[in-house]
């Protein structure tokens, strides 16, 4: 390490090991979110194009340098700060893009995905389950809030919570017969399911059909989000703000606890039942108990998700929630680091907001998504951001 | 004897697989502190036995009584309660998580598994965790000092015979009663073979409470450290006794030269 590029660096030499990757990780936070604005301004294709090839070559020269090394301790070492630094992240671009409804929709999809991301994350991450049925899940938990606005009085905010609930229910019932088997049998059962809700949607008219339904928009203290802040002094947000803003919170509430889940006997226990059925069962695990708290845990998440991703949308039909939708979901946690929170950030900002802006590959995406993920599983098989040694107490070092 | 002495008990223990039967009415008694050596040639299931007691396979007839205990119906999680911990013919770790987490695994039963407690309540989750990283670490360092340095790298770094000592550790943890040893030299040298078996003799004199049944094909391990052995040929116990008896036996030296 103290042969490295960076320690020839006059000032930075003389900062300690910790400080220097606390420096190295806020000028990440600080570079990411300026090229984040300036990608999602650049409207122009070759500019486009420009700053994706910008952004892969400063990837890799400082990868080059051992620069992302740095970072990487920045987010072990000072991990609060870090958490604080990536939320700032968020709130800058929402600040800056706070009239541009378009931009503020999609960086509003990128936290749901990660939220719905994360469930998945606790079921095939921690605890090996494939899940092939992630939009269907975001589909229970939307409908269940498009009925429930539409026909009862109860609260907004526990509509999201009974989404969450709903989706957790058919997970329940749905990981019963993949209890009684071994191996990737989840994938065949979750297809299955997938299948089934699709036609389901299609032909029940009370949920609209094909063409789906309108949903009610998100309220709290008798507040509706579906109008944009106005004050005084000229400051104007569109709508989708409030929503950005709500899936934020979630989302960060959801990190804080999928990191503790993993950073306990739970998440050990679910290791222990993905790596070695046989083993973890002759110490006393109970290998369904776990399956069952993982998958119905993890769809509670992409159900609340699915929820406010359809009031945010207002609208909400059955293509909405289609099979390929549940693959880019997988991709995504495949992409950013099986088990890696983190690595979510990556690849649903890079799967989400990249066929948008890049009009032309929009009809090839699943193509284009398709070779990455196998590129990256090639070069990179643990994914962009790998999931690292647990650490039961952030920065704790010692007792990692 | 007593029959508060013997701590296993096991009568007409019998196990098919389709028309083979690989363990035919076994009877096979272990008293407390005892270290019985487990004989026979490959394929006379010494594996399938464990494999029975642990649950993992069901008998096919017969029973066993563990401290008093009818454990002949028990899944693997209630075998691994009553106190029998083991480890596998063909070590079973979790390579890509740490010697620490590798070893908590074992301590399954004595761990809070609520989510309250483990979400919500981290300071009680630290203090617990401080403990019982410090009890892991005592029983590492009691197997290798220098292995007790690198509680938290990834297990699948360690050469055989860390692993087969984690792996030891990681069924020692629980303070079993019981401990099966599935041909733990496996795969290791002559010298390394022997540290092994001065760790394990170590363990006993720390705890002369804990019963060992060990399989072998090495015999001077089984000479060095054994009470007494049994053999099995074809799935039945065809010896018992010391392992003076058991090395002159006419009838084991037939099963292992017609093997041979
Ligand atoms: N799951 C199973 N299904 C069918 N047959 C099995 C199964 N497990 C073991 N057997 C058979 O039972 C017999 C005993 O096997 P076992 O593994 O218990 O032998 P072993 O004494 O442990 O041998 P080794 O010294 O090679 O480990 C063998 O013939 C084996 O093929
Ligand atoms: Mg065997």
């Amino acid at each position: 390490m103290q042969n490295n590029l960076i320690y020839r660096i006059p000032v930075l030499g003389r900062l300690s090991e910790s400080n220097l990757s606390l420096f190295a990780g806020l000028l990440a936070a600080l570079l990411t979110t300026g090229f984040a604005i300036w990608f999602l301004k650049a409207e122009n294709e070759y500019v486009i194009g420009f700053l994706l090839a910008l952004a892969v070559a400063v990837t890799l020269g400082v990868s080059r340098l051992g620069g992302l090394g740095y970072v990487g301790r920045a987010f072990s070492d000072h991990e609060k700060l870090m958490n604080g630094a990536a939320v700032c992240g968020v709130l800058a671009l929402a600040a800056v893009f706070r009239e541009d409804h378009f931009t503020l929709l999609m960086i509003a999809i990128v936290l749901l995905y990660m939220l719905a991301g994360l469930g998945l994350t606790i079921q095939f991450g921690y605890l090996g389950l494939v899940n092939l049925s992630g939009a269907s899940f975001l589909g229970v938990g939307a409908y269940t809030s498009a009925v429930l606005l539409a026909h009862t009085a109860v609260p907004p905010l526990l509509v999201l919570v009974i989404g969450g609930v709903m989706s957790a229910l058919v997970g329940c019932l749905l990981v019963l017969p993949v209890l009684r088997t071994k191996g990737h049998y989840s994938a065949v059962v979750t297809i299955a399911f997938a299948i089934l809700f699709m036609s389901f949607l299609q032909v029940n008219d009370t949920l609209g059909g094909p063409q789906g339904l309108a949903t009610g928009e998100m309220a709290l203290f008798g507040w509706g989000f579906n109008t944009g802040i106005e004050l005084e002094n000229g400051f104007y947000g569109s709508f989708y703000l409030n929503y950005l803003l709500l899936a934020l919170a979630l989302l960060v509430i959801a990190f804080a606890l999928v990191k503790r889940l993993e950073r306990s006997w739970i998440g050990l226990s679910m290791d222990a039942v993905r790596l070695d059925e046989t083993a973890a069962a002759c110490y006393g695990l109970s290998i369904a108990r776990w399956k069952v708290v993982g998958f119905t845990l993890g769809n509670f998440l992409i159900g609340m998700a699915g929820a406010l991703y359809a009031m945010m949308l207002g609208f909400i039909a059955p293509a909405n929630f289609s099979f390929g939708d549940s693959l880019i979901l997988v991709s995504i946690v495949l992409l950013g680091g099986i088990g890696n929170p983190w690595g979510l950030a990556v690849a649903a900002a890079i799967v989400v907001i990249l066929p948008e802006k890049l009009q032309m590959i929009q009809e090839y995406r699943f193509l284009l998504f398709a070779g990455l993920v196998v590129l990256v599983l090639l070069f990179r098989p643990d994914g962009l951001l790998p999931r690292g040694m647990r650490n039961y107490i952030p920065g704790g070092g010692a007792r990692s | 004897m007593s029959a508060s002495d013997v701590l296993l008990s096991c009568e007409g223990v019998t196990r098919r697989f389709g028309g083979l039967v690989a363990l035919d009415h076994l009877d096979l008694e272990v008293k407390r502190g005892d270290i019985l050596g487990f004989l026979g040639p490959n394929g006379s299931g010494k594996t399938t036995f464990f494999n029975v007691l642990t649950g993992i396979y069901d008998f096919s007839d017969g029973q066993a009584h563990f401290a008093g205990e009818n454990i002949s119906k028990h899944s693997a999680q209630a075998v691994y309660r009553a106190g029998i911990a083991r480890t596998f013919q063909r070590s079973r770790m979790c390579l890509s998580l740490s010697l620490f987490d590798n070893i908590m695994v074992g301590n399954h039963k004595h761990l809070n598994l609520g989510l309250g407690f483990n979400l919500f309540r981290r300071g009680a989750f630290a203090r617990d965790l401080e403990q019982r990283y410090e009890q892991a670490r005592d029983l590492v360092r009691a197997f290798s000092p220098n292995l007790a340095d690198r509680m938290s790298e990834a297990v699948g770094g360690f050469p055989m015979l860390d692993r087969r000592r984690i792996e030891i550790c990681r069924a020692l943890i629980s303070q079993p009663k019981l401990l099966l040893l599935d041909e733990p030299s496996a795969g290791m040298t002559h010298e390394e073979t022997h540290q092994l078996m001065g760790d394990i003799l170590s363990v006993r004199e720390h705890t002369p409470e804990l019963s060992i049944i060990i399989i072998e094909h090495e015999m001077s391990v089984m000479e060095r450290i054994t009470d007494h052995c049994a053999v099995l040929n074809f799935g039945k116990k065809i010896c018992e006794g010391t392992y003076q008896d058991v090395v002159n036996n006419p009838q084991v030296r037939e099963a292992y030269l017609g093997i041979e």
